[in-house]
């Protein structure tokens, strides 16, 4: 196992205040490491999104700080987190937010964009990541001419475009059927997880347990148990 | 151009119909700026052609003109009398009047005579054709051939009409810089002819023409003929009384600003809507964008971009219609008085520069509100 790609630590967030405020997390705390692929499992309404949030550095936790790479990010400046989401982290939203105005393949060129690399350059780095997905052939498409399976890889391209240190998925197969779920995080799995590459899934769909090298169950806002190296279980 | 920006220019240009509409509003609204600038600016501009063509530096008049083609006749004394001011180097009379011509098909045109100082003929008009002296033969007039010259069933050297029962006979044409605002043809002669050939009031000066001897003198002038209870303008001063006259008091400025200003409310209300539904729909994109670790400013620039591009975009058909309209109704009406003006480009320019403006600022605070936490939860 690696080193410690993210450490949370005593993480509290709540939305609201007086009769309304609901605690949707409750003092967590866990470690993430290099070359692992994370699962954080649970009920929905459970926290999951919330606790991936504040350690991705998007939602500012109410107490608790967050380590990544050793950098306490709740302490520095919005637009050094910014820096940090854009060059260390990649992010495959739950509804993919792809953008239906650009082509594919400059939906995937956006981080490289966005770190300023030069227009030409991105488009043809983001063509190679696009092979990497199996979707080269679709590259001058619109995304909304591409079946979900398809939309969801062109995500994943684009989140790993950037070549981030951390991968964050929010349920990736929520939208998907059982055997495409199953394959992309198998790609997932061998073709984006390496030994300096932490993956984090959220997910509540037990069908690609099997995949995780550790899972982490959370429950009303709390972790209810973390086990490693489940696989030696399976 | 940066990447970003491009970004932000295929998320505007991709959507079509929203795009087309945020032009057509903005084009609209130049458009009609334009013209309706123009078309007051045109007859501004013709309004003081006279005054223009005529080139004097000092005109000394009624102090209720306010229009140079109708003057108020002035007595023979406030000639006399300015030639006497220090500073005047010389000071000449100048006639403006009306008259009636029958043509030699029988027709009546209505033409502005122009009657020139017999001793200096200052103020006189370029030639084309003819020699100047002859104006001092019988009867003479020369004709300005500009776009009413066909009104006068164009004229040669030669030809003869009627003017108040009198023989007229056309001896030269003449050139001038500006045509005037009522459509009618304009003929030049001398001063003692045109009094005499028209029927006139006991007195016959319309403007005495003052050449100072400095710039210098011209307060003193001024101050003097003052005192005679006259008025002596400079060109521009005489220039900017008629464009006052014309703006205020005859209610064309208004018109012109309320039809500016309405031009203005309804573009910036169509493109501004428009631009504001356009964030709204992309505000999911922005989202993103921010989660991936895209900063407040590049968003702001992002936004500045979209709005500016589409204004500058509009700005440019907007101008080219309004020309183009311009130089079309010119091709079929050589009198038509409208013309694009510096101002009247920079004035438009500053409106959609607003309209970009008021756009662009509801955009990026909208924008700016998004947490990317809200894309994130999806
Ligand atoms: N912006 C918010 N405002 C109010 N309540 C929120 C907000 N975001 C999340 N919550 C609440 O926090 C709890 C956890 O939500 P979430 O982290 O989305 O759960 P999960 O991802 O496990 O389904 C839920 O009760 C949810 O209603
Ligand atoms: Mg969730």
């Amino acid at each position: 196992m690696g080193k410690v790609a993210i450490k949370a630590n005593a993480l509290i967030k709540w939305f609201g205040e007086g009769e309304t405020k609901t605690t949707a997390v409750k003092s967590a705390s866990f470690e993430a490491n290099f070359g692992e692929l994370l699962y954080i499992v649970g009920p929905s309404g459970s926290g999951k999104t919330t606790l991936l949030s504040m350690i991705s550095g998007i939602l500012k936790p109410n107490e608790g700080n967050v380590l990544v790479e050793g950098k306490d990010i709740w302490k520095m400046k919005s637009d050094d987190i910014a820096d940090l989401r854009l060059h260390k982290i990649g992010f495959v939203f739950q509804d993919y937010h792809l953008f239906p105005r650009l082509t594919t393949v400059e939906n995937v060129a956006i981080p490289l964009i966005l770190k300023k690399m030069d227009w030409n350059e991105a488009i043809k780095v983001a063509m190679e990541y696009l092979d990497i997905v199996g979707l080269k052939d679709r590259a001058q498409l619109p995304p909304v001419k591409l079946s979900g399976g398809e939309q969801q890889r062109v995500a994943i391209a684009r989140a790993i475009a950037g070549k981030p240190d951390i991968l964050i998925f929010d349920e990736p197969t929520a939208s998907l059927d059982g055997d495409t779920g199953k394959k992309i995080v198998e790609f997932i799995k061998t073709k984006i997880l390496n030994p300096d590459r932490c993956v984090i899934i959220v997910t509540h769909d037990s069908r690609i347990y099997e995949f995780a090298d550790s899972i982490m169950k959370m429950e009303d806002g709390k972790i209810t148990a973390f086990e490693r190296n489940t696989l030696q279980y399976v | 151009m940066s990447g970003i920006l491009k970004i932000a220019l295929k998320l505007l240009v991709n959507d079509r119909s929203k795009f087309i509409a945020l032009l057509v509003g903005i084009t609209f609204a130049v458009f009609l700026m334009i013209m309706m600038m123009s078309m007051f600016s045109g007859i501004l501009s013709r309004s003081s052609a006279s005054v223009y063509n005529i080139g004097a530096k000092i005109w000394v008049m009624d102090p209720a003109v306010n229009n140079a083609t109708s003057s108020i006749p002035m007595p023979d004394y406030v000639l006399s009398k300015t030639r006497s001011i220090d500073g005047v180097k010389y000071a000449v009379p100048i006639y403006f009047g009306n008259a009636l011509v029958k043509l030699k098909s029988g027709a009546y045109q209505a033409v502005s005579v122009v009657g020139l100082d017999d001793a200096t003929l200052y103020g006189r008009p370029e030639l084309i054709e003819g020699k100047i002296e002859d104006i001092y033969a019988e009867s003479a007039f020369f004709v300005v051939k500009d776009a009413e010259f066909k009104k006068l069933e164009n004229p040669v050297i030669g030809t003869e009409f009627e003017i108040n029962d009198h023989r007229g006979l056309v001896v030269g044409l003449a050139k001038v810089a500006s045509g005037g605002l009522f459509g009618i043809p304009t003929v030049y002669t001398t001063y003692n002819r045109a009094i005499t050939y028209i029927p006139s009031m006991r007195f016959t000066t319309s403007y005495v023409l003052i050449e100072p001897k400095s710039e210098a003198d011209i307060p003193f002038i001024q101050q003097q003929v003052k005192k005679l209870g006259y008025q002596a303008l400079t060109r521009d001063q005489f220039v900017g009384k008629i464009s006052d006259f014309y703006t205020y008091q005859t209610g064309m400025g208004m018109n012109v600003l309320m039809m500016t200003a309405i031009s203005f409310i309804v573009g910036l209300s169509i493109s501004g809507q428009t631009f504001y539904t356009f964030i709204l729909e992309n505000m999911e994109r922005f989202g993103a964008l921010k989660a991936i670790g895209a900063k407040g400013h590049e968003l702001i620039a992002m936004i500045l971009f979209q709005a500016s591009f589409t204004a500058l975009l509009g700005y440019g058909i907007g101008v080219g219609l309004a020309s183009g309209l311009m130089i079309l109704a010119k091709l079929r009406l050589p009198s038509y008085a409208a013309q694009v003006t510096y101002f009247n480009l920079t004035f438009a320019f500053v409106m959609v520069l607003i309209m970009a403006g008021v756009s662009s600022y509801i955009g990026i605070r909208k924008v700016l509100q998004i947490q990317p936490f809200d894309i994130f939860r999806g």
